[in-house]
Protein backbone atom coordinates (compact mmCIF):
# COMPACT_ATOMS: atom_id res chain seq x y z
CA UNK A 1 0.00 0.00 0.00
CA UNK A 2 2.24 2.48 -1.28
CA UNK A 3 1.38 6.69 -1.15
CA UNK A 4 3.20 7.01 -4.62
CA UNK A 5 3.54 5.44 -7.37
CA UNK A 6 7.53 4.50 -8.72
CA UNK A 7 8.80 5.95 -11.47
CA UNK A 8 12.36 5.30 -10.60
CA UNK A 9 13.91 0.79 -10.09
CA UNK A 10 14.21 0.95 -6.14
CA UNK A 11 15.74 -2.18 -5.31
CA UNK A 12 17.04 -1.65 -1.59
CA UNK A 13 20.47 -3.14 -0.82
CA UNK A 14 20.17 -5.59 2.27
CA UNK A 15 20.65 -5.24 5.73
CA UNK A 16 20.30 -7.33 9.27
CA UNK A 17 20.94 -4.47 11.59
CA UNK A 18 17.55 -2.72 10.49
CA UNK A 19 15.14 -0.68 12.88
CA UNK A 20 11.62 -0.22 12.22
CA UNK A 21 10.15 2.73 11.07
CA UNK A 22 7.58 3.50 13.43
CA UNK A 23 4.98 6.30 12.57
CA UNK A 24 4.36 6.20 9.42
CA UNK A 25 2.74 9.34 9.08
CA UNK A 26 5.73 11.18 9.95
CA UNK A 27 7.84 9.82 7.26
CA UNK A 28 9.16 11.63 3.90
CA UNK A 29 10.71 9.60 1.50
CA UNK A 30 12.81 9.94 -1.41
CA UNK A 31 13.51 7.59 -3.79
CA UNK A 32 16.72 7.31 -5.52
CA UNK A 33 17.28 5.17 -9.07
CA UNK A 34 17.35 4.39 -12.18
CA UNK A 35 14.21 5.54 -14.50
CA UNK A 36 11.60 2.34 -15.05
CA UNK A 37 10.87 4.22 -18.42
CA UNK A 38 14.32 4.12 -19.59
CA UNK A 39 13.55 4.07 -23.04
CA UNK A 40 12.06 7.57 -22.20
CA UNK A 41 14.06 9.32 -19.25
CA UNK A 42 17.40 7.36 -20.26
CA UNK A 43 19.26 5.05 -17.15
CA UNK A 44 21.24 7.57 -15.18
CA UNK A 45 20.32 8.14 -11.86
CA UNK A 46 17.00 10.31 -10.99
CA UNK A 47 15.56 11.45 -7.78
CA UNK A 48 12.20 10.67 -7.40
CA UNK A 49 9.88 13.17 -4.86
CA UNK A 50 6.62 12.78 -4.33
CA UNK A 51 5.02 11.61 -8.01
CA UNK A 52 7.55 13.09 -10.02
CA UNK A 53 11.24 14.00 -10.73
CA UNK A 54 13.29 16.06 -8.65
CA UNK A 55 16.78 17.61 -8.97
CA UNK A 56 19.07 17.72 -5.78
CA UNK A 57 18.16 21.77 -5.42
CA UNK A 58 14.51 20.91 -5.43
CA UNK A 59 14.98 19.17 -1.83
CA UNK A 60 14.54 22.15 0.58
CA UNK A 61 11.83 23.11 -1.48
CA UNK A 62 10.16 19.70 -0.78
CA UNK A 63 11.18 19.62 2.96
CA UNK A 64 9.43 22.83 3.66
CA UNK A 65 6.24 21.00 2.13
CA UNK A 66 6.70 18.27 4.00
CA UNK A 67 7.38 20.15 7.21
CA UNK A 68 3.67 22.33 6.37
CA UNK A 69 2.02 19.49 6.05
CA UNK A 70 2.73 18.77 9.94
CA UNK A 71 1.56 20.18 12.78
CA UNK A 72 4.00 22.11 14.68
CA UNK A 73 4.69 19.35 17.84
CA UNK A 74 5.47 16.73 14.90
CA UNK A 75 7.55 18.60 12.85
CA UNK A 76 10.81 17.88 14.82
CA UNK A 77 9.87 14.50 14.92
CA UNK A 78 10.23 14.47 10.90
CA UNK A 79 12.20 11.87 9.31
CA UNK A 80 13.37 11.21 5.76
CA UNK A 81 13.20 7.79 4.58
CA UNK A 82 16.05 7.43 1.79
CA UNK A 83 14.69 4.83 -0.79
CA UNK A 84 18.02 4.16 -2.64
CA UNK A 85 18.87 1.53 -4.86
CA UNK A 86 21.25 -0.99 -4.25
CA UNK A 87 23.34 -0.18 -7.13
CA UNK A 88 23.97 3.55 -7.46
CA UNK A 89 26.57 5.27 -6.48
CA UNK A 90 27.30 7.48 -3.09
CA UNK A 91 27.74 10.88 -5.06
CA UNK A 92 24.18 11.12 -5.48
CA UNK A 93 23.35 9.88 -1.95
CA UNK A 94 25.59 12.26 -0.94
CA UNK A 95 24.90 15.59 -2.63
CA UNK A 96 21.37 14.55 -1.33
CA UNK A 97 22.17 14.08 2.34
CA UNK A 98 23.79 17.19 2.26
CA UNK A 99 20.63 19.10 1.04
CA UNK A 100 18.83 17.72 3.86
CA UNK A 101 21.50 19.20 6.07
CA UNK A 102 21.35 22.48 4.80
CA UNK A 103 17.21 21.90 5.33
CA UNK A 104 17.53 20.63 8.66
CA UNK A 105 16.40 17.46 8.21
CA UNK A 106 19.00 15.41 10.70
CA UNK A 107 16.50 12.25 11.38
CA UNK A 108 17.34 10.13 8.13
CA UNK A 109 16.86 6.49 7.55
CA UNK A 110 18.39 4.54 4.98
CA UNK A 111 15.24 1.93 3.58
CA UNK A 112 16.99 -1.92 3.19
CA UNK A 113 16.00 -5.48 2.68
CA UNK A 114 16.39 -7.60 5.98
CA UNK A 115 18.01 -11.01 5.40
CA UNK A 116 19.34 -12.54 9.12
CA UNK A 117 22.21 -13.06 7.78
CA UNK A 118 24.42 -10.98 5.63
CA UNK A 119 25.69 -11.68 2.50
CA UNK A 120 29.33 -10.59 1.66
CA UNK A 121 29.66 -12.71 -1.03
CA UNK A 122 27.72 -10.45 -3.32
CA UNK A 123 29.89 -7.33 -2.25
CA UNK A 124 33.07 -8.90 -3.31
CA UNK B 1 -51.20 -28.34 0.32
CA UNK B 2 -48.55 -25.94 1.90
CA UNK B 3 -46.46 -24.17 -0.48
CA UNK B 4 -43.33 -25.14 0.09
CA UNK B 5 -40.68 -21.71 0.57
CA UNK B 6 -38.03 -20.97 -1.48
CA UNK B 7 -34.69 -20.77 -0.19
CA UNK B 8 -31.78 -20.00 -1.60
CA UNK B 9 -29.08 -22.14 -2.36
CA UNK B 10 -25.97 -20.81 0.02
CA UNK B 11 -24.06 -24.14 0.17
CA UNK B 12 -21.31 -22.34 -1.77
CA UNK B 13 -21.19 -19.16 0.22
CA UNK B 14 -18.16 -20.18 2.30
CA UNK B 15 -16.52 -21.42 -0.39
CA UNK B 16 -16.58 -18.12 -1.79
CA UNK B 17 -15.90 -15.94 1.27
CA UNK B 18 -12.81 -18.56 1.80
CA UNK B 19 -11.70 -17.48 -2.20
CA UNK B 20 -12.51 -13.82 -1.61
CA UNK B 21 -9.82 -14.03 1.74
CA UNK B 22 -7.39 -15.99 -0.09
CA UNK B 23 -7.44 -13.65 -2.80
CA UNK B 24 -6.65 -10.21 -0.58
CA UNK B 25 -4.23 -12.39 1.27
CA UNK B 26 -1.94 -12.91 -1.40
CA UNK B 27 -2.69 -9.07 -3.28
CA UNK B 28 -1.99 -7.17 -0.32
CA UNK B 29 1.28 -5.95 0.18
CA UNK B 30 2.36 -4.39 3.18
CA UNK B 31 4.65 -2.06 2.99
CA UNK B 32 6.93 -2.98 5.96
CA UNK B 33 9.88 -0.33 6.14
CA UNK B 34 12.89 -1.24 7.73
CA UNK B 35 16.12 0.51 7.25
CA UNK B 36 19.10 2.04 9.12
CA UNK B 37 18.10 4.91 11.58
CA UNK B 38 20.99 7.91 11.30
CA UNK B 39 21.40 11.54 12.06
CA UNK B 40 23.10 13.77 10.36
CA UNK B 41 25.29 16.39 11.70
CA UNK B 42 24.56 20.36 11.43
CA UNK B 43 25.47 21.95 8.66
CA UNK B 44 29.11 23.19 8.75
CA UNK B 45 28.96 27.79 9.16
CA UNK B 46 32.51 27.69 7.76
CA UNK B 47 34.15 29.15 11.09
CA UNK B 48 34.31 26.09 13.46
CA UNK B 49 37.20 24.54 14.18
CA UNK B 50 37.94 20.78 13.57
CA UNK B 51 37.35 19.14 17.27
CA UNK B 52 40.15 18.15 18.83
CA UNK B 53 40.03 14.57 19.09
CA UNK B 54 43.31 12.67 19.48
CA UNK B 55 43.76 10.06 16.54
CA UNK B 56 43.72 6.90 19.08
CA UNK B 57 39.81 7.91 19.79
CA UNK B 58 38.79 7.53 16.03
CA UNK B 59 38.35 4.90 14.39
CA UNK B 60 38.72 5.44 10.42
CA UNK B 61 36.77 3.65 7.73
CA UNK B 62 37.27 4.71 4.42
CA UNK B 63 35.62 3.11 1.47
CA UNK B 64 37.14 3.81 -2.19
CA UNK B 65 35.27 3.51 -5.48
CA UNK B 66 36.16 0.38 -5.85
CA UNK B 67 34.41 -0.84 -2.59
CA UNK B 68 37.55 -1.47 -0.65
CA UNK B 69 38.19 -1.11 2.72
CA UNK B 70 40.85 1.00 4.51
CA UNK B 71 40.38 0.98 8.28
CA UNK B 72 43.07 3.33 10.32
CA UNK B 73 44.87 3.13 7.56
CA UNK B 74 45.51 -0.40 6.55
CA UNK B 75 43.33 -2.06 3.68
CA UNK B 76 40.72 -4.44 5.42
CA UNK B 77 37.82 -6.69 4.78
CA UNK B 78 34.24 -6.17 5.61
CA UNK B 79 34.37 -9.42 7.49
CA UNK B 80 36.42 -8.24 9.55
CA UNK B 81 34.86 -5.16 10.28
CA UNK B 82 33.04 -5.88 12.62
CA UNK B 83 35.59 -7.33 14.66
CA UNK B 84 37.47 -4.46 14.32
CA UNK B 85 34.85 -2.03 15.67
CA UNK B 86 33.92 -4.05 18.90
CA UNK B 87 37.94 -4.17 19.37
CA UNK B 88 38.20 -0.80 19.27
CA UNK B 89 35.04 0.45 20.95
CA UNK B 90 35.73 -1.79 23.91
CA UNK B 91 39.93 -1.85 24.08
CA UNK B 92 39.69 -4.98 26.05
CA UNK B 93 43.07 -4.78 26.36
CA UNK B 94 44.28 -1.30 27.22
CA UNK B 95 45.74 -0.48 24.21
CA UNK B 96 47.70 2.94 23.38
CA UNK B 97 46.32 3.26 20.05
CA UNK B 98 42.90 2.34 21.44
CA UNK B 99 40.52 4.60 22.79
CA UNK B 100 41.37 6.04 26.41
CA UNK B 101 38.12 3.76 28.25
CA UNK B 102 37.53 5.65 31.66
CA UNK B 103 34.79 4.37 34.40
CA UNK B 104 31.58 6.14 34.74
CA UNK B 105 28.90 6.03 36.88
CA UNK B 106 25.42 5.26 35.29
CA UNK B 107 22.26 4.74 36.78
CA UNK B 108 21.01 1.42 36.75
CA UNK B 109 24.13 0.04 35.19
CA UNK B 110 26.29 1.52 38.48
CA UNK B 111 30.08 1.80 37.24
CA UNK B 112 30.81 0.59 34.07
CA UNK B 113 34.00 1.10 31.48
CA UNK B 114 33.23 3.21 28.61
CA UNK B 115 35.49 5.28 25.95
CA UNK B 116 36.06 8.75 26.82
CA UNK B 117 35.11 9.60 23.40
CA UNK B 118 35.17 7.11 20.65
CA UNK B 119 34.59 8.29 17.28
CA UNK B 120 33.92 5.91 14.29
CA UNK B 121 34.63 7.97 11.15
CA UNK B 122 33.22 6.86 8.11
CA UNK B 123 34.35 8.48 4.87
CA UNK B 124 33.02 7.14 1.17
CA UNK B 125 34.21 8.56 -2.42
CA UNK B 126 31.23 9.27 -4.61
CA UNK B 127 31.82 5.99 -6.95
CA UNK B 128 31.00 3.57 -4.04
CA UNK B 129 27.95 1.80 -4.02
CA UNK B 130 25.16 2.30 -2.28
CA UNK B 131 24.97 -1.26 -1.22
CA UNK B 132 29.14 -1.30 -0.19
CA UNK B 133 28.28 1.85 2.34
CA UNK B 134 24.98 0.39 3.74
CA UNK B 135 27.00 -3.08 4.23
CA UNK B 136 29.81 -1.19 5.91
CA UNK B 137 27.20 0.55 8.13
CA UNK B 138 25.37 -2.22 8.73
CA UNK B 139 28.47 -3.96 10.41
CA UNK B 140 29.17 -0.51 12.52
CA UNK B 141 26.00 -1.07 13.67
CA UNK B 142 26.09 -4.60 14.58
CA UNK B 143 28.94 -3.90 16.44
CA UNK B 144 27.73 -1.61 18.92
CA UNK B 145 24.46 -4.02 18.77
CA UNK B 146 26.61 -6.59 19.73
CA UNK B 147 28.59 -4.41 22.63
CA UNK B 148 25.05 -3.61 23.83
CA UNK B 149 23.76 -7.34 24.64
CA UNK B 150 26.92 -7.99 26.14
CA UNK B 151 26.54 -5.61 28.99
CA UNK B 152 22.72 -5.96 28.99
CA UNK B 153 23.68 -9.70 29.59
CA UNK B 154 26.32 -9.06 32.48
CA UNK B 155 24.15 -6.13 34.51
CA UNK B 156 20.21 -7.70 33.61
CA UNK B 157 20.83 -11.37 32.11
CA UNK B 158 19.03 -10.84 29.20
CA UNK B 159 19.78 -9.17 25.80
CA UNK B 160 19.38 -5.25 24.71
CA UNK B 161 17.01 -6.15 21.88
CA UNK B 162 14.61 -8.13 24.79
CA UNK B 163 14.92 -4.99 28.00
CA UNK B 164 11.52 -3.63 28.34
CA UNK B 165 12.05 -1.40 30.93
CA UNK B 166 12.99 2.13 29.75
CA UNK B 167 15.16 3.17 32.33
CA UNK B 168 17.79 0.20 31.65
CA UNK B 169 17.52 0.80 27.63
CA UNK B 170 18.64 4.56 28.21
CA UNK B 171 21.23 3.60 30.16
CA UNK B 172 22.87 0.78 28.20
CA UNK B 173 22.43 3.47 25.40
CA UNK B 174 24.07 6.28 27.55
CA UNK B 175 27.01 3.26 28.34
CA UNK B 176 27.31 2.33 24.63
CA UNK B 177 25.80 4.80 22.17
CA UNK B 178 26.13 4.93 18.61
CA UNK B 179 29.32 6.78 17.59
CA UNK B 180 29.49 7.05 14.47
CA UNK B 181 30.34 10.40 12.08
CA UNK B 182 28.78 10.88 8.74
CA UNK B 183 31.71 13.16 8.09
CA UNK B 184 32.07 15.89 5.21
CA UNK B 185 32.27 14.36 1.71
CA UNK B 186 35.69 14.00 0.64
CA UNK B 187 37.28 11.99 -2.03
CA UNK B 188 38.58 8.96 -1.38
CA UNK B 189 39.50 7.89 -5.14
CA UNK B 190 40.61 4.72 -6.15
CA UNK B 191 43.43 2.36 -5.91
Amino acid sequence: MREVTLIVKVKPPEASEVQRLEKKSLVSYIYIGEPIKSNLFGTKPRIQLNDQFGRVEDIPAFITSERQKRDEFDRRFLTTSLKVDQDISMGTVTDVKQELRKSGAFRINYSVRKVEKMNFGKLL
Amino acid sequence: MKKAVQEINAGSMADIAFLLLIFFLVTTTMDVDTGIGRRLPPPLTGDEKPPDIKERNIFTVLINNQDRLSVEGRPSDIRLLKQQAKEFLSNPHNSEHQPEMVMKNIPELGLVRVPKSAVISLKNDRGTTYKMYIAVQNELTAAVAELRNELSMTKFGRKFTELTNEAQIEAIQTAIPIPISEAEPVEVGGL
